[in-house]
C-alpha cells in the first residue's frame, strides 16, 4: 500500500468520523434537557480531527525517520570497512541494496554480504509497512472513539476546533518564512564554499570581473571582483529611477488629484498592465527598438551610444517599474486625508499649491518608501538587463557603454556546462547572495517608512 | 420658503440682545440658492442675509443641508466633482460666484474651520504662518514672526505653545489642535469665519474654550457655525437658522428660536422629537 491510499483512506476515514460525531452530537443533544456547547458540525469536525491529526503526524514522522533507522540497522550488517563511507557512496550503496531487494537488475555480481544486506533491508521496510499502517489505524480508529465517547453537551468543540484552526494558519504562513530562511541557507552554504577557494576580500574590494572557465584547469580560477557588477547594477538602477520616479510620481499626482473619475478608472488598469508585460518583452523591446533608436540619435548629436547600453537597459527598466512608483505613490497619496486638502484649499492656496505644500510632505515619507521598493525590484531585474545591456563587465562611469549587472552574471555562470563544484559556478551564489542582502535591506528600510507613516493618519 | 425681512430680523436681535456686537450691514447676501450634487438637489432655494460681526448659527438634522450651505459660501463646494450652484451669493455686494472672482482671494476673506481638527503635518509655526506666506502678507520674517504670535493670541493658544512653535501642530491635543486651526484661519485676516462643526471631535472642556474664543473674535469678524448641539447654537449665537431638507424653515434671534419657535418644524427638532 503505497503512501497516497494510505492518506487516500485516512481521509475517508476522517469522513465517516465527521459523520459519526455528527449523528452522535445529535443523540446526545435529543437525551439531555440542556442545550449543546456548539452545533453538531463543530462535534464532527472535532471528531474527524482526533482521527486524524495524530496518525497524520505519524505518518509523516515515521516517513521522516523510517529510512534513517533502516539504514542504520542494515549498515550495522555490513563488514567492518563499509563503515567509513562518505554520504554520497552511503547514498549509492542504499540505492544498489535496495535494487537488489527489489529484483532489479544491478552491474556487477552481487557480493555475498550485499545480498544479506538487501534482503535485511527488504524484510525492514515490509515489517515497516505494515508496523505503520497498524500504528496509524489504531491511532485513527482510537482518536475517533475517544472523541466521539467524549462528546457532552458541556464539551467545547467549537473553541477547541477554532485552536485547531489557528495552529493551521500558523503553520501555513511558516512555511513562507521556512521557505526564506530554507533559501538564504543553501544560499549561505555554497557561498561559503566559494570563499573556500576565492579571498572574500578579493570578491568584495575586486576590481576585476574575469572567471576563466574551469575547462582551463584549476591552476587559476581568474578575478571574482564583485565592484564593476555592482556598479553596473547600480548605474542602470539609477538610470532606471531617473525614468521611473519623476514619470511615475507625477502620473500618480495627476492620477490621484487631477483627473476625473471616468478618466482614472480608465488609466489606472492601463498603467498598471505595464507591470504585467513580462520582462522578456521588455528586453526585446530594448533590444529591437529602444537601443537602436538611442543609437541612432546618439549618431545625430555627436555622441558615441551603443545600441546596447546602460542608457538602454535602464531606460526600458525605468519604464516598466512606472507602474510601481505610480500605483504605489497613487494609493499613498490619496491616504492623505482630504481634511487637509480642504483646510489648505480653505486657507486660499491653489490646488498645486496644495499639493506641494501640504499633500506630497505629508505623503512624503509613503513615496519614499515606494521609490524604494522600485529601487529593489530595478537591482533584482535580469531579463532586460540580459538581452540591452550588453554584458562587459568592466569598471566605467559612461552610461553609453555596455555593462554587466548581478544578476545577468549569475545568470552566465549558471548556464551552459558547468561543475558545481568550481568557483566558477559557485560564485553565482555568493553574488545571488550579496543582491539578497541588498535588496532584503531596501525593502527592510522601505517598509519601515510605509508602516511609519500609516500609524501617522490611523 | 418664507422670505426673511431683514429689518424685522435686525429688530428683533437689538430688542433682544442689546450688547450684541453685530451690526445692521449686510455682510453676506444669499438670493434663492439651489445647490446641487449630479442630479441630487441638497439646498432647495435659500435666501438669507448674514450681518457683519454677528454669529450665526445653522441647525438642523442631518442631511438638512446645512454644511452645503455654509461651504458654498466660500466656494469650498467648488472642489466636489458633480456640484453646481444656481442663485446669487453676495459678499459685500459682490457676486462670489461670478466667473471672473478670483476664489484664493474670495478664501483668504471667507475663512473656514473644519469639523475635525486639521492641521498640516507642520510645526506649529509653520500652520499659521501657511496662509500669510501663500498671499505674501509679511515682507519680512519678523513681521511674520508677529502674524504667528498674534493670531496664536487672539486663539488663546499663545500661552499654550509659544515654547514649542517648532513642534509639529499634529503633536497638540484635540482641542488645541482646533485652536490651532482657528488662529491659522485668522492669520490672513478673513473678514468671515465659517466653522463647521467645530466642537464635534472635542471633549467638553475643548469646547467651552472654543465657545468663548467665539465670543471673543465676533468683535472682530462675522462667524457663521454649522452645529449640532443646539445649546451650542443657544450659547454662542445671536441669531440661529433652522434648516430641514434642504430648505430653510426659519431664522431668528437665538432666543426666539428657542423659546418661541414660529415654525412647527422647528419646535419639534429643538424639542427633540426628531434629528
Amino acid at each position: 500500500m503505497d503512501n497516497m491510499t494510505l492518506i487516500v483512506l485516512l481521509l475517508i476515514l476522517m469522513g465517516v468520523a465527521y459523520q459519526l460525531g455528527l449523528t452522535r452530537s445529535r443523540a446526545v443533544a435529543s437525551n439531555t434537557t440542556g442545550r449543546m456547547n456548539s452545533r453538531p458540525g463543530y462535534y464532527g469536525w472535532l471528531v474527524a480531527l482526533w482521527c486524524g491529526l495524530p496518525a497524520l503526524l505519524v505518518f509523516v514522522l515515521w516517513t521522516l525517520l523510517e529510512p534513517a533507522v533502516i539504514r542504520s540497522v542494515v549498515f550495522s550488517q555490513l563488514p567492518p570497512e563499509m563503515s567509513n563511507l562518505s554520504s554520497q557512496q552511503v547514498g549509492n550503496l542504499m540505492q544498489r541494496l535496495g535494487d537488489i531487494a527489489s529484483g532489479y537488475g544491478v552491474s556487477g555480481e552481487p557480493a555475498p554480504y550485499e545480498v544479506a544486506a538487501a534482503e535485511t533491508l527488504a524484510r525492514l521496510r515490509g515489517i515497516g509497512e505494515l508496523a505503520k499502517i497498524a500504528v496509524m489505524a489504531s491511532l485513527a480508529l482510537g482518536g475517533l472513539f475517544i472523541a466521539r465517547g467524549r462528546i457532552r453537551p458541556q464539551l467545547r468543540a467549537r473553541n477547541h476546533v477554532e485552536k485547531v484552526v489557528n495552529v493551521g494558519l500558523l503553520l501555513c504562513s511558516g512555511v513562507a518564512i521556512l521557505t526564506t530562511v530554507g533559501i538564504v541557507f543553501s544560499m549561505f552554504g555554497e557561498a561559503m564554499r566559494f570563499f573556500s577557494f576565492v579571498n572574500p576580500l578579493d570578491f568584495f574590494f575586486g576590481l576585476n570581473w574575469n572567471p576563466r572557465f574551469s575547462s582551463t584547469g584549476h591552476s587559476s580560477y581568474g578575478d571574482f571582483g564583485l565592484l564593476p557588477l555592482l556598479w553596473g547594477t547600480l548605474m542602470i538602477s539609477i538610470i532606471a529611477l531617473l525614468v521611473a520616479v519623476p514619470v511615475g510620481l507625477m502620473t500618480a499626482i495627476y492620477m490621484s488629484e487631477y483627473a476625473p473619475s471616468w478618466l482614472r478608472s480608465f488609466a489606472k488598469p492601463v498603467i498598471e498592465v505595464l507591470a504585467g508585460i513580462p520582462t522578456i518583452v521588455y528586453g526585446v523591446f530594448a533590444l529591437m527598438v529602444v537601443g537602436p533608436f538611442f543609437s541612432s540619435v546618439g549618431d545625430l548629436v555627436g555622441i558615441q551610444i551603443r545600441s546596447t547600453s546602460a542608457l538602454t537597459a535602464g531606460f526600458v527598466m525605468g519604464v516598466m517599474i512606472i507602474p510601481f512608483v505610480s500605483s504605489l505613490s497613487d494609493d499613498i497619496i490619496s491616504q492623505v486625508p482630504q481634511s487637509l486638502r480642504d483646510g489648505s484649499l480653505g486657507m486660499g492656496a491653489t490646488k498645486s499649491e496644495t499639493i506641494r505644500q501640504v499633500v506630497l510632505p505629508a505623503a512624503l515619507p509613503g513615496i519614499v518608501g515606494a521609490f524604494l521598493l522600485a529601487a529593489s525590484r530595478a537591482i533584482g531585474e535580469t531579463m532586460i538587463v540580459v538581452l540591452a545591456a550588453g554584458n562587459s563587465p568592466v569598471l566605467h562611469a559612461n552610461p553609453f557603454e555596455a555593462v554587466s549587472t548581478v544578476t545577468v552574471t549569475i545568470v552566465n555562470q549558471l548556464t551552459g556546462d558547468t561543475d558545481f563544484a568550481s568557483p566558477q559556478s559557485l560564485v553565482a551564489f555568493a553574488l545571488g547572495l550579496t543582491l539578497f542582502v541588498i535588496t532584503l535591506g531596501l525593502n527592510v528600510v522601505a517598509l519601515y517608512i510605509v508602516r511609519k507613516y500609516r500609524e501617522q493618519y490611523d | 420658503m418664507k422670505m426673511v425681512d431683514p429689518e424685522v430680523m435686525v429688530q428683533h436681535r437689538d430688542d433682544r440682545q442689546s450688547q450684541s456686537p453685530a451690526s445692521q450691514t449686510v455682510k453676506i447676501s444669499a438670493r434663492d440658492v439651489k445647490i446641487y450634487y449630479g442630479d441630487t438637489q441638497a439646498i432647495k432655494g435659500i435666501d438669507l442675509d448674514i450681518m457683519e460681526n454677528e454669529v450665526i448659527s445653522f441647525i438642523g438634522p442631518s442631511g438638512c443641508g446645512k454644511s452645503t450651505f455654509l461651504r458654498a459660501l466660500n466656494r469650498m463646494n467648488d472642489t466636489i466633482e458633480g456640484s453646481r450652484l444656481e442663485g446669487t451669493v453676495t459678499l459685500d455686494g459682490e457676486d462670489i460666484y461670478d466667473p471672473s472672482l478670483d476664489v484664493v482671494l474670495l478664501r483668504a476673506k471667507v475663512g473656514m474651520v473644519f469639523q475635525k481638527p486639521n492641521p498640516f503635518p507642520k510645526s506649529i509655526y509653520d500652520n499659521i504662518a501657511y496662509g500669510p506666506r501663500l498671499h505674501g502678507l509679511a515682507k519680512r520674517k519678523y513681521d511674520l514672526d508677529e502674524i504667528v504670535e498674534t493670531s496664536l493670541r487672539k486663539a488663546g493658544l499663545w500661552e499654550e505653545v509659544k515654547d514649542r512653535l517648532d513642534k509639529p501642530g499634529t503633536g497638540l491635543s484635540g482641542g488645541q489642535q482646533q485652536r490651532l486651526c482657528i488662529a491659522r484661519a485668522i492669520a490672513v485676516s478673513p473678514e468671515v469665519i465659517l466653522m463647521d462643526e467645530p466642537c464635534s471631535a472635542l471633549d467638553p472642556i475643548a469646547t467651552a474654550k472654543i465657545e468663548e474664543l467665539i465670543d471673543e473674535l465676533t468683535e472682530s469678524y462675522t462667524i457663521v457655525i454649522v452645529t449640532h448641539s443646539m445649546q451650542q447654537a443657544a450659547r454662542v449665537s445671536h441669531r440661529t437658522a433652522y434648516f430641514h431638507l434642504g430648505e430653510l424653515v426659519e431664522v431668528n434671534d437665538t432666543e426666539t428660536v428657542f423659546t418661541k419657535p414660529e415654525n412647527e418644524l422647528t419646535e419639534a427638532y429643538i424639542t427633540g422629537r426628531f434629528g
